[in-house]
């Protein structure tokens, strides 16, 4: 512990106000994560818990506001916050597993492309190369119609979508890491290949993965917030950030404009934090900037 | 370079064969279109017999076949809703959409450049700081969001601009164009910003970043050197080497704002091809989106090959292989 308090990377990260920002936002929504639904009177999500004498007061400090319900409620008398609380739950939860889905999935097959070469190579990186030249949220809109909606079938849409951009660069790093002399030398010793792979090779080609990813859940959030909004992500039971959204926005010609403004805002704290703190990441791993 | 042209017409003709071979499966596992077409209370001869009509009773292959020569005959087939052409209900709206990318992709160039510009050669000015926080916070929004924010403000609120539909449109050569109206600029300008942001976002974070790179060159000494002015520096020699990792970009920002359109238009009632695909999902008309799929992925393999192109006439130091 002592020796990461005085590295360059944790003196760098205190002189840096927006890697400072960046994690505050993060570490905030990883706590409501957490936490926040223990905070809240409401479970909004408790038909019994909700009261229809309550349905669209505005925020507090609106006239007609009520101080049980800090951002207004909504049309079922739904504490708003309450709802960002659990609906952030859903976003970050499908975010961060299809990150580390996408990832594994990427790695194993940019691992494998990269060492091993020939026809395999050639197909995974022909399918990247195809898949890279589509838009990510046409390609994940297309698989949604296809298999229905659901939160597993939003893992499964984002997870085809992002595993791509792994696999490219865990392919690269291995080509020039399969060069060098310790892994010849783990060759000339006998080693089986896939224990290469895992002990050599693929400890040495994790770190520009580590920006990556962090940016990934960031966009994951983002597309399924898309996909939601448009009615073909999660379902109506387990609303996320983008399904708050789109649920306010039939109501927002009525000029009732919380239900869906805060959720948004809630989006756009948590992925520009995650984005501020992987600005900061990549300028640290990367360096050839140093 | 003929060599080069011809290698890239192969492998074009390849990527839209494994696009139709992809859409084709996922269409056939999923759902049975046959309930799309038979009446609620069809006897099971009725549907056998509509079955046997769409060809679906035959093997995967054989349908794949059918659809595959079908297409490259120009037979598109018929939506399920519309009983109309699939091809023509998208032709039909493809010129709203094209209008509103056009659009949002002039205003993004025109914010993005200047602004790119003076972040990248001003790196640590107060301005640009917040410039780049700006432009951070344009790829952290959920450009839906966006979108609803801006009607609430300037069509319910302020009641400055509509909230929706495309205004007048005046006929040229046969397609109707609502840029040629005054009603139809009034309408496209919240869609448009609304579109943009994105990609205004990330050509102003390539342009700094090229110009930052630019900067450390030896030309851009000599060219201060030479007493070039500062405005002559950044713009002539800076920007036009800058620009080039841009249009590499500019490509993919293309089809980014194709495929964000189908979101935009939703919000906005904008009757473009977007909304055709979104109202198409819902009622799971399969050959709208189909076709839909396939245009749109003739369209970026074409816009990708006009880019490897434009780049090599750019940058003469590159050579297509």
């Amino acid at each position: 512990m002592t020796t990461f308090l005085r590295s360059e990377f944790f003196h760098n990260y205190t002189r840096s106000s927006s890697a400072i920002i960046g994690s505050a936002l993060m570490a905030f929504f990883v706590l409501a994560v957490l936490v926040g639904p223990f905070l809240v009177a409401q479970n909004p999500y408790d038909i019994a818990s909700l009261n229809l004498m309550d349905s669209y007061k505005p925020p507090v400090w609106v006239a007609g506001g009520d101080a049980q319900f800090p951002l207004g409620t909504d049309g079922q008398g739904r504490d708003v916050w309450a709802s960002i609380l659990y609906g952030a739950r859903i976003s970050l939860f499908i975010g961060v597993v299809a990150m580390v889905a996408s990832c594994t999935i990427g790695t194993v097959l940019g691992l494998i492309a990269g060492f091993y070469g020939g026809i395999a190579d050639s197909i995974i990186m022909r399918i990247a190369d195809i898949q890279l030249s589509f838009p990510s949220i046409l390609i994940a809109l297309f698989l949604m119609s296809a298999v229905g909606t659901g939160v597993d079938k939003v893992l499964i849409a984002l997870t085809a979508v992002g595993w791509v951009v792994y696999a490219r660069t865990v392919r690269g790093s291995t080509l020039s890491e399969i060069e060098k002399e310790y892994v010849q030398a783990a060759k000339v010793a006998g080693l089986p290949n896939h224990k290469i792979i895992r002990k050599h090779v693929l400890p040495n080609v994790l770190t520009p993965l580590i920006v990556i990813a962090t940016i990934q859940v960031g966009t994951f959030v983002l597309i399924e917030a898309s996909l939601s909004f448009l009615g073909v992500g999660v379902p109506i039971t387990q609303p996320s950030l983008g399904l708050l959204i789109k649920n306010g926005f039939d109501v927002l010609f009525s000029g009732l404009w919380w239900t869906s403004v805060f959720p948004g805002v809630a989006i756009m704290m948590l992925v520009f934090g995650i984005n501020l703190f992987g600005d900061f990441l990549r300028d640290e791993l990367n360096p050839r900037l140093k | 370079m003929f060599a080069y042209l011809i290698k890239r017409l192969i492998q074009m003709v390849l990527v839209l064969w494994v696009v139709s071979v992809i859409v084709f499966l996922m269409m056939s596992f999923t759902g049975d279109p046959v309930f799309m077409v038979v009446p609620i209370d069809a006897t099971d001869a009725e549907i056998a017999q509509a079955r046997r009509l769409l060809g679906l009773d035959q093997s995967l292959l054989v349908q794949y076949w059918k659809f595959l020569t079908s297409l490259l005959q120009g037979d598109f087939g018929r939506s399920y809703v519309f009983r109309q052409p699939a091809m023509t209900l998208i032709l039909e709206r493809m010129p709203a959409t094209v209008e509103m990318v056009l659009v949002a992709m002039a205003l993004a160039i025109a914010v993005a450049i200047p602004l790119g510009v003076y972040a990248g050669a001003n790196p640590e000015s107060r301005i640009s700081r917040f410039i780049m926080a700006g432009s951070l916070l344009g790829i952290s929004l959920p450009g839906f969001w966006v979108g609803m924010v801006l009607i609430y403000l300037f069509a319910v609120h302020w009641g400055v601009f509509p909230s929706s539909g495309r205004g007048d449109t005046a006929e040229l050569w046969g397609i109707r164009i609502s840029l040629l109206t005054w009603d139809g600029w009034h309408h496209i300008v919240l869609p448009a910003v609304t579109l943009s942001l994105g990609t205004m976002a990330i050509i102003l974070r390539m342009t700094r970043a090229g110009m930052m790179e630019v900067g450390r060159q030896d030309f851009m000494k000599f060219a201060r050197a030479k007493g070039a002015t500062r405005s002559d520096v950044l713009y002539k020699h800076g920007l036009k080497n800058a620009l080039i990792p841009v249009v590499t970009i500019f490509g993919l920002q293309l089809g980014d704002l194709i495929a964000f359109a189908t979101i935009t238009e939703t919000i906005f009632s904008w009757p473009g091809m977007g909304k055709l695909l979104i109202d198409s999902i819902y009622r799971a008309d399969r050959p709208v989106i189909v076709v839909y799929l396939m245009l749109v992925a003739f369209i970026f393999v074409v816009i990708n090959f006009i880019v490897d192109i434009v780049y090599t006439m750019i940058d003469p130091r590159i050579t297509l292989k």
